[in-house]
């Protein structure tokens, strides 16, 4: 798609350079640690070594000699303003801090005031605290065991572990579709626990001005405003009311979903920071991060699909799992304890569907929806796609042959699906075919049997999958009751620049760039001279924030309807300076001429003056507009990878040869960034795919907690992605864009999976569970003789 | 605890401070000298987004400490820019979009700028191999790689 504006106004389609670079590039940039404020003292945290315990005594005599230590908080200290627990986003409760016992490892257990960071440390070294260890919960299944210990005895009534059970369609008739299908194949899969790990960890300065009875905290929240009226309705009844509570999400380094939960530490900070009448900073470290802040995934799946002979799919079923630690944090919408888990039906036409989650109690943190998963489309995709893959093996048919014939049509769009979404565009085939003539799919399948015949191990996989973003429609989504919309407002000031906030928050996806060029577009104001700003809840108009892709397809959306909410004005503006009706003005991006009469014309410009020295009697002075969006329907993007990889038979290590990513995420608005964004995304999928897991041994201490072997991917690792699109609009939204933060992340792990074992299928291997570490590969290859 | 008077060249600039034995060099950067372009993304010398150049060799800022660093020149990126004009690194990372949130940037363009110090035309290869010190969550690396092939050629170029 060409693009509409000039290169000096930048509207939609320029890969303009983005606007929040320069001060990054210079070390400029505001980040959470970067804030220092008069009289700051720090926090640090001391945290349970044991999965599961009472808690006998916290002896704090120690720590208070050290010195520079200026208070010691317990949950004691908290329960005296009922502080010590907090609701969770799923209407669960979380504690702030323990009065009886520790639920985790790295669970926090008091939290140490002291004047440096150093300090702080000494000083929770120097907290001494006695531990009666209980037993142990880690798996799930066994937690679900009739006479497993009951993790949660807080719960009145509560006999058991389960927290819910979901289900979406129609379990009779997808049990009779599939008990008269001609193939069925299942499959258990396992998604394990991973963890965002974005590079800066979580924190916060937490301001309580006694003076003015108001609290500033700038902290890591990727949704400050959903941030603000939490913290009001947690802590009203000790005085802290709305409006006199102002979050600052200032420069976020990456959040990728672990910025949207409440931690302890943010709430045990405020409660410092009010106690003390001082600033208190709070920056976790890695460990903490790794070890007690939001994790993602953790589904046990099993998956059914049913199928004709010729490959047509009939039915799926799916019945998962879910770990979601000690209390149910996961940051779902609320009608939504599985997330979307339900667009699990994936691109293909499939008549009946059924899939039930349930989620259980374990001794581990919570968390669940993180890392780019769009509210468990991770998990979803995952199993469909590898579904997809292993019926086609069975019915000896091509992997890509099979998801043409099940693909939805583009002209059964919109399509409702079996499990009841309304997916609102696409062209699967396009993406699929485009993805294969850019790899050359029919010569390397050649290759490969070339290479199979000289016994060497290569693979080929496809993932093709459907997105669901940008929640969400108020008549289904809300967060704490509060629906899912998001906002713009733009103020154009008399020289014709602008200022435009959002209810969003960006962490790197280029807010600041992106939507001045929404303006831009719509205004015809150089997308340089409209300053973006979001995450000040004081200045910003309110929005649920930024995760799941929501902000191209939601505030994005607001930003549209802001702009034309002012072009409208300015059209009777113009009509008035013209002397001409309204109906005789064209617009184009930046100037109303008359139909016509191209040389009678007003530029935005001139309009902007005109509302502030010249407005027309009876029509308040200024040009500025605010738009609260509330999205009619989630956008749909979808895309197909293909994967080649080659298996090392002496070591087990799987190489990733090729990567072809074709996204289709409607119109772009800048596709530099989308590029970026899928680089990302790619290698955020290859990641769990190949290298990074989080697992509990039987008492619950965590492996993978450092970056010693919690394996994040360098420049080594991670392969030259190769990019392309193909153009399918939203056809709801109003500048037909679609989100697409999260899909490289959602499509990738299955591709690579679905290629490491086509490269083995010939050896009787349907399956290995991410991620697909040399050593378990390395395993199968001695397993199956074939190794070097 | 011990502590030690330091003499040390930032940027250009010296500085004279008085330092705690255990003071690590990040935080003596950041929270004495305020320049908190240098980073701290992890606990275990992994991710560099701490790398500056002590005497012209990166490292890991998290990894030294302070009184280390004693009569030695540092360079931060705040030091790359010179008279108002951004360092060919710099521009390619704005060029060829290579940070996202930023946050590993500065050590990023750090540990790169080492590289182009030694050689002016590495290969695709040299440049991942050099900056696998250096995690990046954001871009998955392709467009950093670009940016440091464009600050390449710029400088051979100068």
């Amino acid at each position: 798609m060409a693009p509409r504006t000039s290169p000096e106004i930048s509207g939609m389609g320029h890969s303009m350079k983005r606007k929040e670079d320069p001060r990054f590039l210079r070390g400029q940039g505001r980040y959470v640690d970067d804030i220092v404020l008069p009289g700051m003292v720090f926090m640090d945290i001391v945290r349970s070594p044991f999965a599961h315990a009472k808690i006998t005594k916290i002896d704090t005599a120690r720590a208070l000699k050290v010195p520079g230590v200026l208070a010691v908080i317990t949950g004691e200290t908290l329960a005296k303003f009922n502080l010590h627990w907090m609701p969770t986003l799923m209407s669960d409760t979380q504690m702030v801090l323990p009065t009886e016992k520790v639920m985790y490892q790295a669970q926090e257990v008091a939290a140490v005031i002291a004047t440096d960071r150093y300090a702080a440390a000494d000083g929770v070294e120097a907290v001494e605290v006695s531990y009666d260890p209980l037993p142990v919960l880690v798996d799930p299944f066994k937690a679900l065991e009739p006479g497993a210990p009951v993790l949660r005895t807080d719960k009145k009534g509560k006999t058991d572990n389960r927290i819910f059970h979901w289900e979406a369609g129609d379990r009779q008739g997808t049990d009779a579709e599939l008990a008269g299908s001609e193939v069925v194949v299942k499959q258990d899969l396992y998604i394990p626990r991973i963890h965002v790990s974005s590079i800066e960890t979580c924190g916060c300065v937490a301001d309580f001005d006694r003076a003015q009875g108001k609290l500033t905290v700038y902290m890591t929240t990727q949704a400050p405003h959903a941030i603000r009226t939490v913290f009001a309705l947690v802590a009203g009844h000790v005085g802290l009311s709305e409006e006199r509570i102002r979050i600052v999400s200032p420069d976020i380094g990456g959040g990728f979903g672990g910025k949207v939960p409440v931690y302890p530490g943010y709430v045990i900070a405020v409660a410092a920071s009010v106690v003390l009448g001082k600033p208190v900073k709070w920056i976790e470290d890695r460990m903490e991060n790794l070890q007690a802040d939001s994790f993602a995934r953790d589904y046990h799946i099993s998956a059914e699909l049913g199928a004709k002979r010729d490959g047509t799919m009939t039915a799926l079923r799916i019945k998962t799992i879910a770990d979601h630690g000690y209390t149910d944090a996961a940051a779902n919408p609320s009608k939504f304890p599985a997330g979307l888990f339900s667009i699990c039906t994936g691109s293909y036409q499939l008549g009946h569907a059924f899939a039930e989650v349930d989620g259980v109690y374990t001794n581990k943190p919570p968390g669940g929806i993180a890392y780019r998963c769009s509210f468990r489309v991770t998990e979803a995709v995952h199993a469909i796609e590898r579904l997809t893959d292993i019926l086609a093996h069975e019915l000896g048919m091509d992997p890509a042959e099979l998801r043409f014939k099940n693909f939805i049509p583009p002209e059964s769009f919109p399509y409702h699906s079996a499990l009841g979404w309304d997916y609102d565009s696409g062209n699967y085939a396009a993406a699929l075919r485009k993805a294969m003539d850019r790899i050359g799919y029919a010569e390397l399948r050649k290759e490969q049997a070339e290479k199979r015949a000289r016994g060497e191990l290569m693979g080929i996989g496809i993932s093709s999958f459907t997105e669901i973003v940008g929640a969400g429609p108020s008549k289904q989504f809300d967060i704490l009751g509060i629906k899912m919309f998001d906002s713009c407002e733009i103020r154009v000031h008399p020289t014709g620049k602008a200022i435009a906030r959002f209810g969003t928050k960006s962490q790197g996806q280029g807010h600041e760039t992106t939507y001045a060029q929404i303006v831009a577009e719509e205004l015809g104001i150089p997308a340089a001279h409209v300053q973006v700003e979001e995450g000040d809840t004081d200045t910003a108009p309110y929005g649920l924030g930024t995760y799941a892709s929501r902000s191209t397809p939601v505030a994005g959306a607001a930003g549209a309807v802001a702009a034309r909410k002012i072009r409208d004005k300015a059209r009777k503006i113009a009509a008035h300076l013209l002397e001409v009706a309204e109906e005789d003005l064209v617009w184009e991006p930046g100037k109303f001429s008359v139909k016509g009469a191209p040389q009678r014309s007003k530029t935005i410009q001139d309009i902007a003056l005109a509302a502030y020295t010249n407005h027309p009697q009876g029509m308040e002075a200024g040009l500025e507009a605010v738009s609260y969006y509330d999205p009619p329907n989630l956008t749909f993007p979808f895309g197909s990878y293909i994967c080649v990889v080659d298996l090392d038979r002496g070591t087990g290590e799987v190489k990733i040869r090729r990567f072809v990513a074709v996204d289709d995420c409607g119109n772009i608005i800048n596709p530099m960034i989308v590029d970026g964004q899928i680089h990302g995304g790619l290698t955020m999928g290859m990641a769990p795919a190949l290298l990074e897991e989080i697992s509990y041994d039987e008492d619950g201490n965590i492996q993978g907690g450092s970056f010693m072997d919690y394996l994040l991917p360098t420049a080594m690792e991670t392969p030259s992605w190769e990019t392309d699109k193909t153009v399918t609009p939203s056809p709801h939204h109003p500048l037909g864009a679609k989100g697409v933060g999260e899909s490289a992340t959602v499509g990738a792990p299955p591709a690579i999976a679905n290629a490491v074992v086509d490269a083995l299928w010939h050896l009787g291997v349907r399956n290995i569970d991410i991620p697909i570490t040399p050593e378990k590969v390395w395993r199968i290859l001695h397993e199956k003789g074939v190794a070097e | 605890m011990a502590s030690h008077q330091i003499r040390v060249t930032v940027n250009g600039t010296p500085h004279e401070a008085e330092v705690d034995s255990r003071l690590l060099l990040v935080h003596f950067l950041r929270d004495v000298l305020r320049l908190t372009g240098t980073h701290v993304g992890c606990d275990t010398t992994h991710c560099g987004a701490c790398t500056v150049l002590l005497d012209g060799a990166p490292v890991k800022s998290c990894t030294v400490l302070a009184v280390q660093a004693n009569g030695r020149e540092l360079m931060t990126v705040e030091g790359l820019e010179r008279d108002g004009k951004l360092h060919p690194i710099q521009e390619g990372f704005w060029e060829k979009h290579g940070l996202q949130c930023g946050y590993c940037t500065p050590g990023m363009m750090m540990t790169s700028y080492a590289l182009l110090q030694r050689t002016r035309s590495p290969t695709e290869l040299e440049i991942r191999q050099a900056i696998s010190g250096n995690l990046c969550r954001c871009t998955g690396y392709v467009n950093i790689v670009k940016a440091v092939q464009y600050a390449a050629e710029k400088l051979r170029e100068e």
